[in-house]
């Protein structure tokens, strides 16, 4: 117990020795004031199972998610082999769930890995150069804002053909705009901060001043806005796979599941709810830890 | 019973993640019918003091005394809505920052009269008539315009005389000033302390003056607690502010340039870890 | 040669109908290694004239020399290695997320220093904070630390020129004594040239041999301290600036 207890002295010390120290202080800090908030550990335990379960699919699901068997069709959840039930072409929706996850995991790590960046560059570069380049990149911000996303969305699937790479550039089309939006209004109260002022007076450049001053600033509420948008995300992939854009079948994408059982909804419920209680969760889970990460994260609750 | 207020053995204290912070440690003092003035370096504690007689210490801070008492009268066991009869109608405030505390979207006249309607029961012609007034006690010259003015129209200096107004329309028994003209300029600064000690003294109240700056209370005030980490280190008459014998106290005066007495260095303040320890001084009449 | 001549200058923000005049026709100007105070109340323009030299504030005319050179509109790499400036709020003035480590060397590398880390404990302890603070962010330090560290920032590019916006209005008396004290040192040891905006007619007379006073963005009137201090003053409010303190 010892080392473990010299190991969080190092940890909390007010007097780092090192770049590395300070760093990993300040992480550790972080996580203290994260793991206070119950309902947000909560969200993060929900998340690295689905973490988990996506990463071993394989061995945790008891059936191929995508073998037939239509002698077992429409079983009720509890039946012995399908604990949560079977579809319509008998496949088992404990599998198919598992498997589904991966899917969801990668539109949340696509999504996330291409709205807040746009939406991030796009915003600061307005929000510090100014002028007429803040006027352009605005006015093209409002025009995608002025679209309603799904009809937006459904468009560009149009044109595009179904699936679910589509699915996803169609929602991140549709997300950057709203943290564009954000990322300028914190960068217009960053720009004339004496901090910034006192990097420009070292004659540093606007380029390094925005990546290096502005983006530290704003990537922390970018990343609580994202996590609490990301129930709205899965839901619109969700909706997209309902619609028959997104993923397709067999793909047990959950949106698309609960199309599938949308036919049966009124004499084996279980068809469409489960996926449903899937998306509901992990949703759920998304909000819990975003409203964990703006205790942690954000700037205007106080530095200390 | 001459005190206005009596407060023995008030804590103030926060829970945080690295432990139990103690903004104010024990301290007692009372306040008769003068100008008692608090001074401090930031973090002594002065300001906590100044909102736990209101019983104002947001969470996660506690606040604790063994008595706390409003002219003989026990504040200790009352609710908040009790208190919330006491603030404004008996001790009001006054902020550092009039433009924080005043209302941006209303007429500065209507939130004096409101002030007034909310503690005494008269007409709104009467609380206009006397808003009126008010705003000439405070030296507003065309009160009439002022007020029909927002808090956006008017200068530094005038909006803390209209906070001023404001915080005595109630008639209050005890004023309480935190920092009240740090945020002004230094020509306008003393204009609106004398406004303040005028009134002040006319109705017989008592002010608690809480500021960093020794000599300004020292100008305002009858009595001065010098307060250190949480606790009083010394308690002494205003105009015998020289004659302090607290290395603290004196440090503080000493730091501060004089323009008449050009030096080459300034006396540094060295700060004596034993301070922190010492006990409380009484600063109770 | 001078260290800073002006000459008739105009600032002002904003244009036609919403354009503010800040600062009218200024003249005055500092000798090499001389200290000059700015004094007067907030909006008299005494700060702006700070930005303006260093290209802060863009909306100027009439005649600004450093170290001899006329300045143009925009401001090299070259103008910062010569003119350095402090600011008022030490809380504002350091990014939140940077530490003091990360503040220094990369104002170091900017101005193409090359042996960072020697010249990073040089300064900290030029400033009198030592190494141990090296690797602190800002909220581990006092005010007074800050206001350090940032003066460390300042003197990185080893500057003839020094900037000081109200340096101490936001410090603790003791506080301001100890900067006060280190900002004399510094500028006998490195021959530095100040130019302090101040509204605390005590602070200016404790380091600034010069003085001019601001009023709605005028100088009304520049005098030497020795005659403040003898209240030997023509203006009028000059005379009420003095009767204040």
């Amino acid at each position: 117990m010892s080392s473990a207890q010299t190991l969080r002295q190092w940890l909390t010390s007010d007097v780092p020795t090192s770049r590395r120290q300070a760093k990993l202080a300040a992480l550790y800090q972080a996580w203290l004031a994260f793991r206070g908030n119950l309902m947000a550990m909560i969200g993060l335990a929900i998340l690295l199972l689905l973490v988990f379960t996506a990463t071993f699919a394989p061995w945790l699901a008891p059936h191929d998610p995508l073998a037939q068997d239509l002698a077992a069709r429409l079983q009720p959840p509890l039946t012995e082999g399908y604990f949560l039930g079977s579809d319509s072409l008998g496949r088992d929706i404990l599998s198919r769930l598992i498997y589904g996850s991966r899917i969801t995991l990668y539109i949340v790590a696509m999504v996330t890995l291409l709205a807040p960046v746009v939406g991030l560059f796009v915003g600061t570069i307005a929000g510090y150069v100014g002028g007429w380049t803040d006027a352009i990149l605005m006015r093209l911000t409002d025009i995608f804002l002025a679209f309603p996303r799904l009809v937006l969305a459904l468009a560009f699937v149009a044109a595009l053909g179904a699936g679910i790479e589509n699915a996803v550039l169609a929602i991140s089309l549709t997300a950057w705009p709203p943290y564009a939006r954000m990322a300028r209004a914190e960068t217009l109260t960053i720009r004339n901060s004496d901090y910034i002022h006192a990097i420009r007076l070292q004659g540093a450049g606007a380029m390094r001043i925005i990546t290096k001053h502005i983006w530290p600033l704003c990537i922390s509420s970018l990343v609580v806005r994202v996590t609490l948008d990301m129930a709205g995300i899965i839901l619109a992939a969700a909706g997209l796979g309902f619609l028959g854009l997104g993923a397709q079948p067999p793909s047990p994408e959950w949106g698309a599941m609960i199309s599938e059982g949308r036919k049966f909804i009124l004499d084996h419920w279980w068809v469409a709810t489960m996926p449903g209680l899937a998306i509901f969760t992990v949703s759920l889970a998304f909000n819990l830890l975003g409203d964990g990460l703006r205790d942690v994260l954000d700037p205007k609750d106080g530095s200390q | 019973m001459s005190n206005l207020l009596d407060i023995e053995n008030l804590w103030v204290r926060f829970n945080t993640r690295n432990g139990v912070f103690d903004a104010v440690r024990g301290i007692s003092f009372s306040l008769g019918q003068e100008r008692l003035g608090i001074v401090g370096e930031s973090g002594s504690g002065k300001s906590m003091t100044g909102r736990a007689i209101l019983k104002l210490v947001r969470k996660p801070g506690m606040m604790t005394a063994d008595r706390l008492d409003l002219e003989g009268q026990d504040l200790l066991g009352k609710s908040e809505s009790q208190m919330r009869d006491v603030r404004g109608h008996r001790i009001s405030m006054i902020m550092q920052d009039p433009k924080f505390s005043l209302n941006p979207v209303m007429r500065v006249g209507k939130q004096i009269a409101e002030a007034l309607r909310l503690h005494a029961d008269v007409s709104k012609a009467e609380a206009r008539k006397r808003s009126i007034e008010m705003l000439q006690a405070v030296s507003i010259r065309d009160p009439e315009r002022v007020y029909r003015m927002h808090p956006h129209e008017v200068s530094g200096g005038m909006g803390q005389r209209i906070m001023i107004a404001m915080m005595m329309i109630p008639n209050p028994k005890i004023l309480i000033a935190d920092e009240p003209t740090s945020a002004l300029d230094v020509s306008v600064q003393m204009q609106v302390l004398e406004i303040m000690d005028k009134l002040v003294r006319e109705r017989g109240m008592g002010l608690i003056f809480i500021s960093h700056d020794l000599n300004l209370v020292s100008n305002f005030c009858d009595r001065v607690l010098i307060m250190y980490c949480g606790r009083i280190v010394e308690t002494l008459k205003a105009d015998k502010l020289h004659e302090a014998k607290h290395p603290y106290t004196r440090g503080l005066l000493n730091s501060l340039p004089r323009l008449e007495q050009p030096q080459d260095r300034l006396e540094v303040l060295v700060r004596d870890p034993a301070w922190r320890d010492e006990p409380s001084v009484s600063g109770l009449l | 040669m001078n260290g800073i001549d002006l000459q008739d200058l105009n600032v002002w923000f904003g244009d036609y109908e919403e354009r503010v005049d800040a600062v009218k026709s200024a003249t005055f100007s500092v000798p090499e290694g001389g200290s000059f105070g700015l004094v007067g109340e907030s909006g008299s323009g005494k700060s702006t004239i700070l930005r303006a030299i260093t290209g802060l504030a863009s909306d100027w005319s009439g005649r600004m020399d450093v170290l001899g050179k006329p300045l143009g509109k925009t401001r090299d790499r070259q103008f910062y290695r010569q003119v350095q400036m402090v600011f008022q709020d030490p809380y504002a003035s350091l990014h939140p997320r940077h530490s003091v480590d990360a503040v220094l060397s990369e104002t170091l590398q900017l101005h193409g220093f090359s042996d960072v880390d020697a010249r990073i404990s040089k300064l900290l302890d030029d400033v009198g904070l030592g190494s141990t603070f090296r690797f602190r962010y800002p909220h581990q330090l006092s005010g007074g630390q800050r206001q350090r560290v940032a003066i460390a920032r300042s003197l990185a590019a080893e500057p003839a020129i020094l900037l000081l916006d109200e340096p101490t209005s936001a410090l603790d008396v003791s506080v301001q004594a100890e900067i006060l004290n280190l900002l004399t040192d510094l500028r006998a040891e490195r021959n530095l040239t100040y130019l302090m905006v101040s509204h605390d007619l005590a602070v200016v007379g404790h380091i600034c041999d010069h003085i001019a006073v601001m009023q709605h963005g005028e100088i009304v009137e520049t005098l030497s301290v020795e005659d403040m201090r003898a209240r030997k003053v023509k203006n009028a409010y000059t005379e009420h600036l003095l009767a204040s303190i």
